[in-house]
């Protein structure tokens, strides 16, 4: 199966005021950065967490801690994929514990990739409260999962693939909607 | 791709991706050590069976605990070393192995052979723990994990194995990684205790350890194993100490940026004296940590998927 891009949804300037908004919306629900902590889901979650930060900082003038996060070890299909994936390093560099831990990925999709992280998160320690951010909410929950700051709510079909690309990992800003092309359909195997 | 056919058997069998995939996995498995709840569902609801036909209490628990930091069951079981328990009875045990849902087999035996032969009629993941004379891949891949840690890189050191090189599966394993990695290898030992074949794999073979110390980024000082030598290859444990011992003398002939590696259990002031564990320049503390995080590691990587998986 070959993915091409149908339509972007989202251009740079968009991708970036829906992360100002959000760090806005951060520090409006808990009230400034005091015992907050970032941490962004690999891979495409760690420069948005870091982006984040950088928007928090400017706002309030506080350097906000990001970790980050692998969950691949996590995952609940591990005995069914047909090679393991590739497992990265965790590093959080400062103790969850009491703190306000929000978790950045790119996409929402099915909820899983959130699940595992909720649960790598709890083993590393006892935070306070755990917020999620997104960038993109695609739909098609398969577990009582929602995010707490979205950027942008995007309906799609399962045959669709959403793609965040970031300057800091593709080189440009955007987010476009994938179409799988050739013989034959299948399920899309990441959260996106 | 060398863990994809479910199995380790032998170093040999790896690429250096392989080699490296098992590595950068190691080092985020690793960091399970720093943790307060030291535990992964990664493995939740798989059956991990230790079976060993010889006596071992470091490899045994180092596997036992990597299995059950990723939350898989772990039996243990092991067999009397008696010299019937070979060859069919093996793939009776086998057949009992996969009536008790194992998902993964740990086997170390006195015989060479006997993992590949289990790996043949199971359908469990199986891990060569050691397999008489011939390997033992997970003590290999701690070492190349310990070296590459220190280091930064494997591929161009000169790393001296020194010892038994005839009766180790710990050299033989060590020398395929060392070599597929790129790195340069220097086997020492008395003439009595080194098999034959050795230049074929691009192994240097030297009968001086003075001589060649000054040269080493790592020594890896292989254990005297008593009960491995039936015939007395050498003439006693004084003088091996003498010839190729890692003395205190010795330390000040190695580098200052050098490693010490020894496998463990040392036999103090035979092959390697107190001084020596002791010194800054050694890593056998290390070595038996990086133990859990590798094996964690191989674990995980050979329980990827089920026969009957379709690509998700």
């Amino acid at each position: 199966m070959t993915l091409v891009d149908k339509v972007q949804v989202m251009d740079g300037p968009a991708l970036r005021r829906a992360l100002v908004r959000i760090a806005h919306e951060v520090l409006e629900r808990n009230g400034g950065t005091e015992n907050l902590g970032l941490v962004g889901i690999h891979t495409r979650g760690v420069p948005l967490a870091r982006r984040l930060a950088e928007q928090i900082r400017r706002i309030e003038g506080v350097q906000v801690p990001v970790g980050v996060l692998d969950i691949t070890l996590y995952r609940d299909d591990l005995t069914t994929v047909a090679h393991q994936p590739i497992v990265r390093r965790t590093d959080i560099p400062y103790d969850v514990t009491r703190r306000t831990i929000v978790l950045v990925d790119d996409v929402l999709y099915t909820g899983r990739t959130a699940r595992a992280a909720l649960d790598a998160l709890i083993d590393l320690g006892r935070p306070d409260r755990i917020q999620l951010a997104v960038l993109v909410d695609r739909g098609h929950r398969e577990l009582p999962i929602r995010a707490d700051f979205v950027g942008k709510n995007l309906p799609t079909s399962r045959q669709e693939v959403v793609a965040v690309r970031l300057e800091e990992i593709d080189g440009r800003d955007e987010v476009v909607i994938q179409v799988p092309v050739g013989e034959e359909k299948t399920e899309g195997g990441a959260g996106r | 791709m060398g863990l994809a056919r479910r199995n380790l058997i032998r170093m040999r069998d790896l690429s250096a991706a392989d080699i490296q995939q098992i590595l950068s996995t190691a080092a985020a498995c690793k960091d399970i050590f720093s943790r307060e709840v030291k535990k992964m569902p990664t493995l939740r609801g798989q059956v991990m069976v230790n079976l060993f036909y010889e006596p071992s209490t470091r490899t045994r628990t180092s596997f036992e605990l990597a299995g059950k930091w990723m939350s898989a069951d772990v039996v243990n079981i092991a067999v009397a070393t008696s010299s019937v328990v070979k060859g069919e009875s093996l793939t009776d045990t086998a057949k009992t192995l996969e009536s008790l849902g194992a998902d993964i087999v740990v086997i170390r035996h006195p015989s060479a052979g006997a993992p590949a032969l289990l790996a043949r009629s199971i359908r469990a993941a199986v891990i060569n723990a050691g397999d008489g004379m011939h390997e033992h891949p997970t003590q290999a891949l701690l070492d190349l994990f310990t070296i590459q840690e220190a280091k930064g890189t494997v591929a161009d050191l000169h790393v001296v194995i020194v010892g038994d090189i005839l009766h180790s599966r710990v050299a033989r394993s060590n020398i395929w990684g060392l070599r597929t990695l790129g790195a340069r290898v220097t086997v020492v030992g008395p003439p009595t205790l080194m098999p034959p074949g050795l230049e074929e794999l691009g192994v240097r073979v030297s009968y001086d350890l003075d001589r060649v110390l000054p040269e080493a980024d790592v020594v890896n000082v292989l254990r005297i194993q008593r009960e491995r030598q039936p015939t007395a290859l050498i003439p006693s444990l004084r003088e091996y100490t003498r010839y190729f011992g890692l003395t205190r003398e010795r330390l000040e002939r190695l580098r200052p940026d050098a490693l010490i590696l020894h496998p463990g259990p040392a036999n103090l002031g035979v092959e390697i004296v107190q001084e020596a564990v002791d010194d800054p320049r050694a890593r056998i503390h290390d070595q038996v940590t990086n133990g859990v995080a590798v094996r964690m590691a191989v674990l995980y990587l050979v329980t990827g998927g089920r026969h009957d998986a379709v690509a998700a």
